[in-house]
């Protein structure tokens, strides 16, 4: 999910003046007056600042923004700045993003939640779990937006991506979740945290049901859990060939990922025989 | 008899062009398809654009059929404007793997601008009957072959080079066919790019399928 999302999103930021940055530029457009240059530096140092000094500091910095604010009252540039923080990979992040989910927006929430994912610190797993304590009912679609009361999905996804197999008890009330796509969410997590084919097949089995937004989320949810069994489902869905072929990479992947093989399992060379049929 | 044929065809072509709806479409799609006749290529080639991509499919499954008799065609009707019809063309293409489409093929796989386009013709370029072409006219065709390969195997987008890979490990398995080729040191100079990309590919899934293509020349030469 995260990895298509993301680039959609990368590919509609232009650089407003189309100049190209570097570090101190973009270190010293986090705090311009014109609000957009802030934003896009926050993005662009996610994708090109690993390493360089300051870069952490200055986006925890803008976690705290309160300048560049929406009509709703959302946060624009504290979400890139927490977007950025978990693609860097520096632990440092992880105090500053367990506190920007109690943030007011909830984007910026969902957004923290997902770099804490990213960052695999175990000890933000409580916080992830208290997300989702209070069950679906707490969790439902927020009246004339498009989310709900809290980025349960991105708890999950986190959950996952910090192997929290003591969640799963949490997790499993949320494939009765009104949203679909909630339920695909619960799904894949409760895959790769159980390994259970049961959650597997479920997402395979929804595959029929769905419309074709929902479908290329299956997919990219049955790609993203690593269930080898769901590769011929993705290589058949009817969905464009471009978005099978990075869940089926996303699927490869993780199994990959799983195992640390030393040679490549059948199962592993009939994903790639399948991607190949895609070319 | 070809007066019936005739016939039969300019039915089926008019069933096409006329269906009113996406499932009459694929149905009239279909029986043009299955019918083998060439009087249909255009239109099966012209259904590729028509945003639908289960006709699409079956347009392209019965272009393959056809084989040899649509490749010119496919050629002449590619559509520079659509991108979606174009990958369909030389998914046709590269499936029925006859070499005179190669210099469309090299020059698409380099420089087309949309990824789905370059990966079809990618994998069309390792797959072709390289021994329809006169022996003298071989080598050099598959060295440029080889040579697009090798430039796109650097391409920034994963699915790209994944694509370079499954046409290198086809051409190097016809480079050790010698009806196929006369150069056995084609296969050489693919073996040490598939080291290097396994080595030091930035994404896992396409050093996996180096593993498996190298897996694959390995068994060919065992014994």
């Amino acid at each position: 999910m995260s990895e298509l999302t993301q680039s959609h999103f990368e590919s509609e930021l232009e650089p407003p003046n189309g100049e190209p940055l570097t570090v101190e530029t973009a270190l010293a457009n986090l705090t311009h007056e014109d609000v957009s240059l802030r934003y896009y530096a926050a993005w662009w140092l996610g994708k090109f600042g690993a390493g360089s000094p300051g870069v952490v500091e200055a986006l925890i910095t803008a976690l705290h923004d309160e300048d560049d604010r929406t009509e709703l009252g959302g946060y624009p540039l504290r979400r890139n700045a927490a977007r950025a923080l978990g693609k860097l990979g520096d632990r440092r992040a992880v105090p500053e993003l367990l506190q920007a989910l109690e943030c007011s927006d909830y984007y910026v929430q969902a957004a923290a939640a997902q770099s804490l994912g990213m960052l695999g610190d175990p000890a933000c797993i409580p916080a992830m779990m208290n997300l989702l304590s209070g069950g679906v009912e707490s969790a439902q679609l927020m009246p004339g937006r498009p989310h709900l009361a809290k980025p349960v999905e991105a708890a999950m996804e986190a959950l996952e991506a910090l192997r929290a197999t003591e969640a799963a008890a949490l997790i499993e009330p949320f494939l009765q979740h009104p949203v679909p796509r909630v339920q695909y969410a619960a799904a894949r997590s409760l895959y790769v945290l159980t390994q259970h084919p049961a959650y597997g097949e479920r997402l395979v089995r929804s595959l029929s049901e769905a419309d074709l937004k929902l479908r290329r989320k299956l997919l990219l949810d049955l790609g993203a859990s690593g269930y080898l069994p769901g590769a011929e489902a993705i290589a058949h869905a009817s969905v464009e060939n471009s978005f099978k072929m990075i869940a089926l990479k996303s699927l490869l992947e993780s199994n990959l990922k799983q195992t640390n093989p030393v040679a490549l399992s059948p199962a592993a060379t009939q994903v790639m025989t399948l991607m190949d049929a895609l070319l | 008899m070809i007066v019936t044929k005739a016939v039969d065809a300019s039915e089926l072509i008019r069933a096409v062009e006329q269906a009113d709806s996406p499932s009459r479409l694929v149905a009239a799609v279909n029986t043009l398809a299955t019918s083998g006749l060439e009087a249909g290529i255009p239109t099966l080639i012209a259904v590729l654009g028509y945003n639908n991509p289960e006709a699409a499919s079956v347009a392209v499954e019965g272009l393959i059929r056809l084989g040899d008799v649509a490749v010119l065609p496919l050629i002449e009707q590619l559509d520079e404007y659509n991108y979606g019809a174009r990958a369909y063309s030389f998914r046709a293409l590269a499936a029925i793997a006859d070499p005179r489409a190669l210099e469309v093929l090299l020059s698409t796989a380099e420089t087309d601008f949309a990824p789905s386009v370059r990966r079809a013709a990618a994998k069309g370029l390792g797959n072709l009957r390289w021994e329809k072409l006169p022996e003298g006219d071989r080598a050099i065709a598959q060295d440029k072959t080889l040579q697009a390969l090798l430039t796109i195997s650097h391409d920034p987008d994963w699915a790209i080079r994944y694509a370079a890979i499954v046409g290198l490990q086809a051409l190097a398995i016809a480079s050790r066919n010698p009806s196929q080729s006369p150069q056995a040191q084609l296969s050489s100079a693919i073996l040490e790019r598939l080291t290097a990309m396994a080595e030091a590919d930035p994404d896992l899934a396409v050093q996996a399928r180096v593993w498996m293509a190298q897996q694959q020349l390995e068994h060919l030469t065992a014994p």
